[in-house]
């Protein structure tokens, strides 16, 4: 009996110190709640591990500054696995239980796209880390999607750099290799579609599976087809062993490569057979290479300074793609407060933000905001980058 | 035989029950998921628990119904009921030509060449672009409706789909304790002496390689109209493992095991999410382990349960009476 | 480039890729012969030879075949460990089951590579120079050749191992019948612990010949295990010759396809000839009646 009425009373204490923490606590602002699903674990994980580093650091920066107008973030963050209907459930957790202001996410254009009426339906904003046009605008009717935003360029502003720079060089005949995910298969498309326009010739077009151990098959094929330029349309892996096998086999053909090897592990996996590699990448990887005007360099130096000393793993373009959400992402909070539709609203208005990809300039009918200037020719020297003048 | 129908009603009650307690769509789409897979699993545990036959290739059955409802809906703008009807027949169809020359393989040989159905399927699905949309999949699938109801929201669709999954599991009970139950359980334990009683085993083996196909499929569908968009990563060699996971980690010769297994393995990375890069290896030590020390899975561990105090009771009445 | 040098590169594109699926594929066969097991973690085993390899080649300075030596004993001591671990407890367990307990291991495989090495690719430099090799219209690298050499010697070795040693004999009886075996006085047990550290060990190997050419990651093992396990049962599973063949076959036939047909088809050839295999003649190219099936 004495056991149970000491109990009580500790119960009793237990609970009024509660009280009064949560009532200190609600002295303070609440908090902004920001939903996150990254594409961490699974196929993926190259894409989703930098980009869930990237916002944790940013998050935490931004509460040490004091948080957004006073309120403190609190970031909440879900891995799907790389899996479509784990992405769908985690959205709908953050949108439903959480009850996020807004969404970042995910990494990969197939985990978004299934969120994408959920978010819709919903009305939350929703700024993704994944690439394909399709997550902003509706490929049958054309029209722009309302509630939903994107950081990383389009695959059409890398094939027109790409297809500048062949056309500076006098080529006429090009041959396509792509890996058959979605990234590849959008790359190729943007390819076939615009090659007519500078009249190119497209004499090989191969594809090979992103789990391949061998990709000498179809460059034998491209070996014979008389092509002047390569084009590899490929996430990083994979691509690295294409270079590989084109320096067994011994071929001189120009190899252009896509923004998907952007990163250093890239050479370091290709080894020798990444020399002379050209290909279009953001200006994350060549920021000590660009003029002191060039408006990016002081974001991009700063945020790969940072990211590299609390990590000490290089910086790649996914969590640039990260930085740029998420850095946009609060802005529009901080003008547009605790309120969907503004924060949709303010995220259109985004005019000339420096981010890591580019020069964002969104519009009402625009939501990736970018041009081809958004992009670099770059080549490979000595195992390093190395811009093409 | 009573015991199966009293868990069925068991189930009915639960599901008409739960939205009493649970109103987050959170919930409602873990829950749609469970059933979904569910389906599958059950149309599994038709052919392994009961049949005796290996598929490792199943969720390229489950795609082709997702597919086919996408592509009717989506290119021929067919109502989304009669869509799922021809998707059902189609992926009948499909199994049935495949299955007959593929049934005749037992063991190890039948596990590999539904594998091979599995990996091939998915690489259709990702090679024929103009219909499928490729690797990067094809959305704008409609919601299905009835009249002026859309099955948008997520309790309207956890209502669709258990309502489907109960059926399902009646018409599998149904089955099971019929005379195909009898002839397919004399085929799981010796196909030989199952041949020579005069069962025609291949009939009945094909039969339920076509029933477990559709049922996959009318999950397909049901996966098609909620997520309102396909791409190929979900219907690949992993996606076939974890099915026969759920299969087993419930009891592969138990339905209302598969169930439990199927919600299981469905809602457990719910509550493992804080394990991060250990869930892997979590997953794999609990297949292990299952397979280890309860072979029979989950319905072999609760039966045991029910068994051992059942005796007990038993023997604690024998004395008296 | 003449049809005729296409078809050589192809040919030797098929070989290469073909004779490390003909080691994969020599581990199943190991394998079965000795427990009528399907191992579906052999693929793993790939993957931790290649992982340890690059783990211990920049780790420990030592030189390239010292790292890769040391790879290859360690993933096959991991290959007895497994065995002792996860296998011998269920050894009379259904096919289902077992099929199951080894899945559940190359995903615990997976999920330990996972947390030691993270989910970031690496890759070995070749083994010699890097300079492609002519051979008449086709060229040859240096590291292929020390695949085709490798797998070969890896043959040979066996060969001599199954026909010439006390152990090898002992192996084969097993295969042949393990109760007749047992009554001769052979440990069964000890035979099938063995038969694990020895595919292990040569799957170590494939892994370590096939790295320089492509990277290695901790998911890079599952899809050669599942080429392996088709040339396995192309062959006539529990054949060694047969899975040898077997890996050429879909090694060519996939190199072929990718030049002449389809290359996003390619995967898919390679199963339909198996499936088609599987559906006329059951029991293997090699084997002459239907056995065990």
């Amino acid at each position: 009996m004495k056991k149970l009425a000491l109990t009580a009373v500790l119960t009793v204490l237990v609970g009024l110190v509660a009280i009064s923490v949560a009532n200190t606590a609600e002295q303070a602002k609440e908090t902004y709640k920001i939903g996150v699903v990254l594409d961490i674990t699974g196929p993926a994980s190259s894409l989703g591990e930098p980009e869930k580093q990237t916002l944790g650091m940013l998050a935490e920066e931004l509460n040490a500054k004091g948080g957004i107008n006073g309120h403190l973030i609190e970031m909440i963050l879900y891995d799907n696995e790389g899996d479509e209907a784990k992405s769908l459930i985690k959205a709908k957790k953050l949108i439903e239980q959480d009850k996020v202001l807004a969404l970042i996410g995910t990494s990969q254009s197939g985990t978004t796209m299934a969120i994408v009426p959920t978010v819709t339906a919903a009305q939350i904003p929703l700024v993704s880390c994944a690439a394909s046009w399709k997550i902003i605008r509706d490929p049958e009717t054309k029209k722009t999607r309302e509630w939903v935003f994107k950081t990383p360029q389009s695959d059409s502003l890398a094939v027109t750099k790409i297809f500048d720079y062949l056309q500076k060089k006098g080529v006429k005949k090009i041959a396509i290799m792509s890996v058959s995910t979605g990234y590849g298969d959008s790359g190729r498309a943007e390819l076939q579609r615009l090659a007519p326009n500078y009249k190119f010739e497209i004499v090989a077009d191969e594809r090979f599976a992103p789990t391949d151990t061998d990709m000498s098959a179809q460059l034998t094929k491209i070996k014979g087809s008389g092509a002047e330029a390569v084009i590899c349309w490929a996430i990083r892996d994979p691509s690295a062993v294409v270079a590989k096998n084109m320096k067994q086999l011994g071929m001189k053909q120009m190899l252009i490569m896509s923004h998907g090897v952007a990163t250093k592990k890239f050479i370091e996996l290709a080894g020798d057979a990444s020399e002379g590699i050209i290909l279009p990448a953001g200006k994350l990887i060549v920021a000590d290479l660009l003029p002191a005007t060039d408006p990016q360099k002081k974001v991009l130096i700063d945020y790969r300074n940072k990211f590299e000393a609390k990590y000490k793993t290089p910086v790649s373009t996914f969590g640039g793609h990260a930085y740029d959400a998420f850095t946009m992402l609060t802005d529009a909070i901080k003008k547009a407060g605790p309120d969907q539709k503004k924060i949709r609203d303010e995220l259109e208005k985004v005019k000339g933000f420096p981010g890591t990809g580019g020069i964002f300039n969104m519009g009402p009918d625009d939501h990736e905001g970018l041009t081809k200037d958004a992009f670099m020719m770059v080549t490979i020297k000595n195992g390093n980058w190395e811009l093409v003048k | 035989m009573k015991r199966d129908w009293g868990i069925w009603l068991l189930l009915c009650a639960v599901v008409f029950g739960m939205p009493l307690f649970i109103r987050s769509p959170y919930y409602y789409s873990i829950l749609i998921f469970i059933a979904i897979y569910g389906i599958v699993v059950l149309g599994l545990t038709l052919l392994m628990g009961y049949a005796g036959q290996v598929s490792l290739g199943h969720a390229g059955f489950f795609g082709l119904g997702a597919y086919f409802s996408a592509i009717l809906t989506v290119h021929l703008h067919l109502n989304p009921w009669p869509a799922m009807g021809i998707a059902l027949i189609a992926t009948v169809l499909v199994a049935f030509i495949l299955g007959i020359p593929t049934l005749r393989l037992r063991g190890h040989y039948l596990a590999i060449a539904t594998l091979g159905l599995g990996v091939v399927l998915q690489i259709i699905f990702k090679e024929e672009l103009e219909l499928t949309g490729g690797p990067s999949g094809m959305g704008g699938i409609p919601y299905f409706h009835l009249s002026s109801i859309t099955f948008s929201n997520d309790r309207k669709y956890y209502f669709l789909c258990w309502i489907f999954l109960i059926i399902l599991y009646g018409l599998s009970i149904n089955l099971v304790h019929s005379r195909i139950g009898r002839a397919l359980r004399s085929i799981s334990q010796n196909q030989t002496a199952a041949g020579s009683l005069g069962i025609n085993v291949s009939w009945f083996k094909l039969l339920m390689f076509g029933l477990s196909a559709g049922y996959a499929s009318l999950a397909g569908s049901l996966y098609a109209h909620y997520l309102t968009f396909v791409n190929p990563s979900p219907f690949g060699f992993m996606a076939s493992v974890k099915f026969m996971a759920m299969v087993v980690i419930g009891g592969s010769s138990s339905l209302w095991g598969a169930l439990l297994g199927t919600a299981l393995l469905t809602s457990l990375p719910e509550f493992l999410a804080v394990l991060e890069d250990y869930e892997m290896l979590v997953f794999g030590a609990i297949l292990i382990l299952v397979m280890m020390f309860a072979p029979k899975g989950l319905a072999g561990i609760f039966s045991w349960i029910y068994q051992t105090i059942r005796n007990k009771v038993k023997k604690q009445d024998a004395p008296a009476g | 480039m003449e049809w005729y040098d296409q078809l050589l590169q192809y040919l030797i594109t098929g070989i290469t890729t073909g004779a490390v699926y003909a080691l994969v594929a020599l581990g199943f066969s190991i394998i079965y012969n000795s427990t009528e097991i399907i191992n579906f973690a052999q693929g793993e085993f790939v993957m931790l030879g290649s992982m340890i390899a690059v783990s211990l080649f920049p780790l420990l300075g030592v030189p390239l075949w010292v790292a890769v030596i040391l790879a290859v004993a360690i993933t096959a001591l991991i290959g007895l460990i497994f065995e002792r671990l996860a296998i011998r407890p269920v050894r009379n367990g259904s096919v289902i089951n077992l099929i199951i307990i080894t899945i559940g291991g190359s995903i615990l495989l997976k999920g330990i590579a996972v947390l030691i090495w993270g989910k970031e690719s690496r890759s070995l430099p070749a083994f010699t120079s890097t300079e492609p090799i002519k051979f008449f219209g086709a060229t040859l690298s240096g590291q292929s050749l020390w695949v085709m050499a490798g797998t070969l010697l890896a043959v040979i070795l066996l060969h001599y191992f199954y026909e010439k040693t006390i152990t090898g004999k002992a192996l084969r009886a097993c295969a042949f019948n393990r109760k007749a075996a047992r009554l001769c006085g052979i440990s069964v047990e000890r035979m099938v612990l063995f038969s694990f550290g020895l595919s292990a060990l040569l799957g170590a190997f494939a892994g370590v010949l096939i790295t320089p050419i492509t990277y290695t990651a901790w998911d890079a093992g599952t899809m050669l295990g599942l080429k392996g396990f088709c040339a396995a049962i192309l062959g006539g599973i529990g054949s060694n010759p047969g899975a040898v063949m077997g890996g050429l076959v879909i090694g060519i036939v996939e190199s072929l396809s990718a030049g002449y047909l389809s290359s996003g088809y390619k995967d898919a050839f390679a199963f339909l000839i198996l499936l088609l295999m599987l559906y006329l003649r059951p029991a293997g190219i090699l084997k002459k009646k239907l056995e065990k099936v």
